[in-house]
């Protein structure tokens, strides 16, 4: 099997059913949801404790989320792992850093999507925080447990996401 | 041990979003553009599946929800704000990392962009706590709560209503 055969993606469907049936297992066996954003408060709360532990042991925020690898850390890095592991076996593991579309839209410069992306993630993490859950915590964990909370973030999330899109690329 | 389920789980979930091709940014943006709505049908399958395991489970006394409040200041304000920077990003906190994983290195400006964005919430927090996450806070309700209903007919009705949208999708080649 070659590299171009690899690349064909597998059914949505049946990877989210099985995505589906992953949270079902962790929720029984570990009593875990999947979530994804607290994930960078702990890791940004551990890298200020390293610059001045007692600055950062005074803040509010990381008295409610403690800088310390949890369950929730593990599975952000793990799923770093299993796609790298995938991409590899599979052989379509390839640097690049500018998206196809971005490419057509905005050209080659990989500073400028680059500057772009870390734009980007910032607002959507300060949003995230701030609405106590990203796709994964909201969207998912949130949507499938029936909390009203999950499905009035999900649809802000594309809300906001739609406006974006739209503006960038001019509805084409 | 918890640590272990929380990077095996990982995994398995990140060779099915590297799989299904939901972690690249021209799927993401696909959906925003609504022109591909792949990571539609793998989001709203999941949590389809999920819900009727996982309420299955609860009705026999084997799991627990863990349910966030809804706040609408923080859920809607937040939850914008959230959208405005993925449509930028066009990777979200839990798919970067799998972006990475392929080779997709931009993700990694946007890692450092979500670092900056949380250590910015922590020094803003102790002002939002007080403001913005105090309007229209209702506690932790789930739709079937707010409905006065038993959660089957709403799984039914969520199941049913993202069926009919798949086989729009499928018709309209999205």
């Amino acid at each position: 099997m070659d590299a171009a055969h690899n690349d064909r993606p597998w059914n949505p469907y049946l990877c989210g059913a099985l995505a589906g049936v992953l949270l079902i297992v962790s929720v029984w066996i570990a009593g875990k949801y999947f979530g994804a954003s607290t994930t960078y408060v702990k890791s940004a709360g551990m890298i200020e404790k390293m610059i001045d532990s007692t600055r950062t042991g005074a803040m509010a925020y990381y008295a409610k989320e403690k800088p310390e690898i949890d369950w929730q850390w593990m599975f952000v890095v793990g799923i770093f792992a299993g796609s790298l592991a995938t991409a590899l076996v599979s052989r379509t593991f390839r640097w690049r850093g500018v998206p196809d579309s971005w490419r057509d839209r905005f050209g080659p410069s990989v500073s400028r999507r680059g500057l772009a992306a870390f734009f980007g993630g910032a607002v959507a993490m300060f949003g995230a925080r701030l609405a106590d859950g990203c796709p994964s915590g909201h969207g998912l964990s949130g949507s499938l447990q029936l909390a009203a909370s999950g499905y009035v973030s999900l649809v802000c999330f594309f809300l906001g996401g739609l406006v974006v899109a739209r503006i960038l690329y001019g509805g084409k | 041990m918890t640590l272990l389920y929380g990077l095996l789980t990982g995994a398995v979930f990140g060779f099915l979003l590297n799989k299904s091709q939901v972690i690249r940014y021209d799927r993401q943006l696909g959906a925003l553009r609504l022109k591909d709505m792949t990571i539609v049908k793998f989001m709203l399958t999941c949590i389809v599946v999920a819900m009727v395991g996982v309420y299955l489970l609860l009705d026999l006394g084997q799991v627990q929800l863990s349910l966030k409040p809804l706040i609408l200041g923080g859920n809607v304000l937040g939850g914008l704000l959230f959208g405005l920077g993925w449509g930028l990003l066009g990777y979200c906190p839990g798919t970067a990392g799998a972006a990475l994983g392929e080779g997709r290195f931009d993700s990694i400006f946007g890692m450092l962009g979500m670092l900056a964005g949380a250590a910015l919430f922590a020094e803003a927090y102790p002002f939002l706590r007080d403001t913005v996450l105090t309007w229209g806070d209702y506690g932790k309700v789930t739709i079937h709560g707010l409905l006065g209903v038993n959660h089957w007919p709403v799984i039914a009705a969520v199941a049913l209503g993202s069926f009919l949208l798949f086989r729009w999708f499928e018709k309209k080649g999205l």
